[in-house]
């Protein structure tokens, strides 16, 4: 490992450059951000930190399987809608306690991505991207077509609705995500991962399983994804279930992704922080054409600066 | 079951699929010659039907006319998105050019998608054709003239495409590029200005599919996405690839759904296609209609 280049291992700690002392940052800040629903009931902040809190949980699942693993998922939509559809079930129409319904949502969308990767990654390719966008499209639509057009709770769980234990559960939802990418990085089988992303069949020859490694990369992603979708049911008092599935949710993580740093462990920190806070302001001004300037800031970053907002600050600073 | 009610779903099928199919077909040639995969596509079908739309509602002109506009305002639109945005990619080795050609359409998506929406608003919209009005019945068939005349059209400019490419020297300059670029380059062939009139072609393609769409169903900016999704599954059904192929695995596509609708009702009709899909990466990857794997 001597011999890396200090940009190389800098890449492999995902753009961090001294651990130990983002750790201890990174904890005091999750404990300070835990604090914030005693300290003030604006609930402006506190939807706004919710918000900020579901982008960087898919961001970072997105990260995961789209950045780690080099593996373009256009379907993002699906695991998180299957996790907000089978939490919201199990809990609001079932009567099962929320934390159970918040796990089979999780695994539910770890088994609909199963359906997807198993077939599609034995060949290599576009099959991906296409079995994704299409199993997100597709759950849309027949989640629009067969069940009814409103989800909302029932009166007993609306009239024990609190805010704050969604705000916690989300920033825990984050916090976790976070940790997990950071431990994936720093273990055999995310070097597998990254390995299997920059060359699969050299990976392939050194006795790394391609095929596998890109599985458990996916499961470890749409967990997240499916998990950010069940605090997404627990959040909302009503909304349309096709809602969950809508594409605007791919569109977020891809864009926090992108905008933030492809691939690295912060990356979709800063984007989900600078997506939110954007959008929430351009919402406001602009309404439509809000998204068309991320679309064309998504083309730009991927042409022009496929670091995103990680690189560039690191490649200015280095300037300097 | 009744024959007839079961030849009745089998022409249906055929109807619908040859809209799949030409949704297919310029989505195949570009991903076929420039190893792009537009997933765009339907976005630029969708902005098709709104041409037909303006044209229908602005002068009256009738929606199947429309195509003789439709198809060069997409091709010259086609031309803008390859000079200004997939040219980029055009020189990355294969498996980069094709992970960010994804991104960049799929960034496209949401651009194309918005503005239309802001600029003519989130109503669906839908045109009659006053040429075609009506249908006949043909043992017992029914058979409405605007399906008939799209299905015509269809075939149509399947034809002028496969004569472009079979009997041009355009044509065997794309043909050249698709199987080895850099063989069809050392022999003299602009390589770059191939690939920029394919995609404008492609994009024309979708044009004349928008045409049809809106006709026979409506448009409205987010129908975009689902367009894309059938012509995906259509050409990976064919064989990535297959250009020709794809016309026919769209009606493929279009037959299963509409059984599928006889057997298990229209809310799961979507299905299908997904479900062919995995079944032929499982058991016939490189397609129905593709000689090899790709």
């Amino acid at each position: 490992m001597a011999t890396q280049p200090a940009v190389e291992t800098e890449r492999a700690s995902g753009g961090v450059r001294r651990p130990r002392l983002w750790l201890v940052g990174s904890v005091v800040a999750v404990a300070i951000l835990a604090v914030v629903p005693l300290l003030t009931d604006r609930r402006d902040l506190l939807n706004l930190l919710f918000l900020v809190y579901l982008a960087v949980c898919l961001g970072q699942s997105w990260n995961i399987i789209g950045g780690f693993a080099g593996q373009v998922n256009l379907g993002h939509a699906a695991f998180f809608g299957i996790g907000a559809l089978v939490a919201r079930n199990l809990w609001a129409v079932q009567g099962y306690p929320f934390s159970l319904a918040f796990l089979a949502g999780g695994l539910a969308a770890v088994a609909f991505a199963m359906v997807i990767g198993v077939p599609t990654f034995r060949l290599r390719g576009v099959y991906f991207a296409i079995g994704t966008l299409g199993v997100g499209e597709v759950l849309r639509l027949t989640t629009a077509n067969a069940l009814p057009l409103v989800s909302a709770l029932p009166t007993d769980l609306v009239n024990t609705y609190d805010l704050a234990s969604r705000y916690e559960l989300a920033l825990a939802l984050a916090a976790a995500s976070t940790l997990a990418a950071y431990v994936l990085l720093h273990s055999r089988l995310g070097l597998g991962i990254l390995a299997v992303r920059e060359d699969e069949e050299a990976a392939q020859a050194t006795g790394v399983d391609a095929l596998r490694h890109k599985l458990v990369a996916l499961a470890i992603s749409s967990l997240f994804a499916g998990l950010a979708g069940a605090t997404f049911a627990y959040y909302h008092v009503s909304y349309y279930p096709e809602l969950a599935f809508s594409p605007h949710w791919t569109f977020d993580a891809v864009l926090i992704t992108f905008i933030g740093g492809l691939g690295t462990l912060i990356g979709p920190v800063v984007g989900a922080v600078f997506y939110v806070l954007v959008r929430e302001q351009l919402a406001v001004t602009l309404v439509n054409v809000h998204q068309v300037i991320f679309g064309i800031l998504f083309i730009v970053v991927v042409l022009a600066l496929p670091g995103g907002l990680v690189d560039l600050s690191s490649r200015l600073c280095r300037k300097r | 079951m009744s024959p007839q009610l079961v030849a009745q779903n089998l022409v249906f099928g055929l109807f619908v699929g040859s809209n799949y199919g030409l949704a297919a077909v310029g989505l195949s040639l570009v991903f076929g010659v420039l190893r792009v995969l537009n997933v765009a596509h339907g976005e630029l079908l969708m902005v098709g039907g709104y041409v037909t739309f303006w044209l229908f509602t602005l002068t009256g002109l009738d929606p199947f006319l429309s195509a003789l506009v439709c198809a060069p305002v997409l091709f010259v639109l086609g031309l803008a998105l390859n000079y200004g945005l997939f040219g980029f990619v055009e020189r990355l080795d294969e498996e980069t050019k094709i992970k960010n050609s994804l991104l960049i359409s799929f960034g496209l998506t949401l651009v194309i998608q918005n503005a239309a929406q802001a600029l003519w608003s989130a109503d669906e919209r839908s045109v009659s054709s006053s040429l075609v009005a009506g249908g006949t019945v043909v043992m017992g068939i029914a058979l409405p003239y605007t399906r008939l005349a799209g299905l015509i059209l269809a075939l149509l400019t399947i034809v002028a495409l496969h004569q472009l490419l079979q009997r041009t020297y355009f044509g065997k300059a794309v043909r050249a590029t698709a199987e080895d670029w850099e063989a069809a380059s050392v022999a003299g062939i602009d390589v770059q200005r191939t690939y920029l009139i394919t995609f404008a072609l492609g994009a024309a393609l979708a044009g004349v599919a928008g045409t049809l769409v809106s006709i026979q169903y409506s448009i409205a900016p987010a129908v975009g996405i689902a367009w894309t999704l059938k012509a995906l599954v259509v050409v990976v059904l064919a064989g990535l690839g297959s250009i020709f192929g794809a016309f026919a695995a769209g009606l493929v596509l279009g037959i299963a759904e509409q059984i599928s609708v006889f057997i298990l009702g229209a809310a799961y009709r979507e299905v299908v296609g997904l479900v062919l899909f995995l079944l032929v990466l499982v058991l016939r990857p490189q397609g129905l209609f593709g000689s090899r794997a790709r």
